[in-house]
């Protein structure tokens, strides 16, 4: 009974601290945006801006809530929490540091810690796509009908190589746990040793959380906001959430993949390399949205069955291959 | 039989239910994929981890999603249908005295505790590695023949959708 209070508290400190950097992040990237567009982004609010998120969380609640008058109201509102809920889920596997030891017990730093469990991160990657397809569909417009039809292909398409090259990394490290995983990184990170599925996973971690250059779901120039086209107010401000929360969970799995996790030089903390680690993925991801312009869905459909896919069975068959002679 | 396992159960028949009780195809997609969710649910507590994590990645996360595209597609004016259509006439009637007849002989098989009880398993069953060993030692052949199934599978579409162009 006393582990799972101590689950229920670590679950409420890592939302508040999720929803924390969520907040955070949109002003970070608004700010890095305008500098990599040589402009100043916020400022009007507070110093530095600082006091903008607080501003767009109070006009998120305060703005009416429209739900158009032809949508099926039950799959409208459910389809934002299933968004939020997948994305949040996927961090209770994920460990942030080392367990620590807090009055005499030894505490992981990580809700739960199944056998399986960067499966379970994968599995609620997964289900992400049911929050954005549901909103097309329910919106009953056409753009979000188009929005919800390029995610659900799209996200497919990726999922498939992101597993694909997630396996390599399963043979080198002899395990799911992604504890294990890190431990097995203690000398050499598994980015030399997987060069290619690195790269196919975050490029695949992009196409999953549909950022730029693969935004097409929402693509505002052609789909006016895509499948989000229909919400306003906090239920539109969930899916820019649940969007976030996925930016975080990829840049985490990274880290703890390929990244060493929370090792490092030791004049850091295990918990502050991690959270460097992430961060510095989390400005890979704005650099590319300032950096690339959206691709067309055709070649983007072509890259992931084309390049993606055979790249990463290239790379699973070499890595057994590899595990097999020197392992 | 733990509290989790029962609400899992009821969820699942509740979403069986869903499915053909509900006049919106999408909506009966969100009760299948309801009751595939707690079928995984039962089958990690039952320990078998694994199938359970395949359940939701391969069936809720990439099949069902398949389901959501099409009928979303076909039917995406969201109009329920306009009276039950029967789909199966003449056949309710029997699956329903099946349904029964299943019914009484689970109670009744319950009661009596007519399972022998759970032998004793190993260390790390249904976890990837025991799930693996099986497969890839034991059944192999059997896997063999499965993949050759699947393969003669996307052979034909393949051919399918050639012919066509």
């Amino acid at each position: 009974m006393n582990d799972l209070w101590i689950s229920l508290v670590q679950s409420l400190i890592l939302i508040v601290a999720l929803l924390t950097v969520f907040a955070g992040m949109t002003l970070v990237e608004r700010k890095l945006l305008g500098y990599f567009h040589l402009r100043v982004g916020p400022t009007r609010t507070g110093p530095w801006g600082l006091a903008q998120p607080i501003a767009d969380a109070i006009k998120a609640f305060v703005k009416e809530d429209v739900i158009p008058a032809g949508a099926d109201k039950f799959v409208f509102r459910l389809a934002p929490v299933i968004s939020v809920f997948t994305a949040l889920a996927v961090w209770s596997v994920i460990p942030v540091g080392p367990p620590v030891e807090i009055g005499g017990r030894v505490i992981p730093l990580q809700v739960a810690d199944p056998a399986g469990g960067a499966l379970v991160a994968l599995a609620f990657t997964s289900l992400h796509i049911y929050g954005v397809s549901l909103a097309g569909w329910a919106s009953q417009s056409k753009y979000s009908l188009l929005g919800a039809m390029r995610a659900a292909a799209q996200l497919i398409s990726y999922e498939l190589s992101m597993a694909m090259s997630i396996l390599g990394v399963f043979m080198l490290a002899g395990s799911l746990r992604l504890a294990d995983i890190v431990a097995a990184q203690s000398d050499v990170a598994f980015i030399w040793l997987q060069p290619v599925g690195f790269l196919i996973f975050f490029i695949a971690g992009v196409a999953e959380v549909a950022r730029m250059p693969f935004d097409l779901p929402e693509a505002e120039t052609e789909l006016v906001a895509g499948y989000s086209t229909e919400y306003s107010g906090m239920r539109f401000a969930m899916f820019m959430m649940a969007e976030y929360l996925g930016m975080m969970s990829v840049s985490a799995m990274v880290t703890l993949l390929y990244l060493k996790g929370w090792h490092g030089p030791a004049f850091l903390p295990p918990v502050a390399w991690f959270l460097v680690k992430v961060a510095a993925l989390l400005f890979v991801f704005i650099w590319l949205r300032a950096t690339f312009v959206r691709v067309r869905y055709d070649r983007l459909m072509d890259f992931g069955w084309k390049v993606m896919l055979p790249l990463s069975f290239l790379n699973l068959v070499v890595t057994a291959a590899g595990v097999a002679l020197w392992g | 039989m733990s509290a989790v396992a029962v609400v899992a159960a009821v969820l699942a028949v509740a979403g069986g239910v869903g499915v053909i009780a509900s006049r919106r195809p999408v909506r009966s997609v969100l009760s299948l994929l309801l009751t595939l969710l707690s079928l995984a649910v039962l089958f990690i507590g039952l320990g078998a981890e694994f199938i359970g994590l395949i359940q939701i990645i391969v069936y809720a996360g990439a099949v069902m999603v398949l389901f959501v595209f099409v009928i979303s597609l076909l039917s995406a004016k969201n109009e329920p249908l306009e009276r039950p259509v029967s789909l199966l006439p003449g056949q309710e009637r029997w699956g329903g005295v099946a349904a029964a007849v299943l019914a009484v002989l689970l109670i009744v098989a319950g009661l009596r505790h007519a399972y022998p009880a759970a032998r004793s398993v190993f260390d790390g069953y249904g976890a990837v590695r025991a799930f693996g060993e099986a497969l890839f030692y034991e059944h192999v052949f059997v896997l063999q023949l499965a993949a050759l199934l699947l393969m003669v599978a996307v052979v034909g579409v393949v051919i399918l959708i050639a012919r066509r162009s």
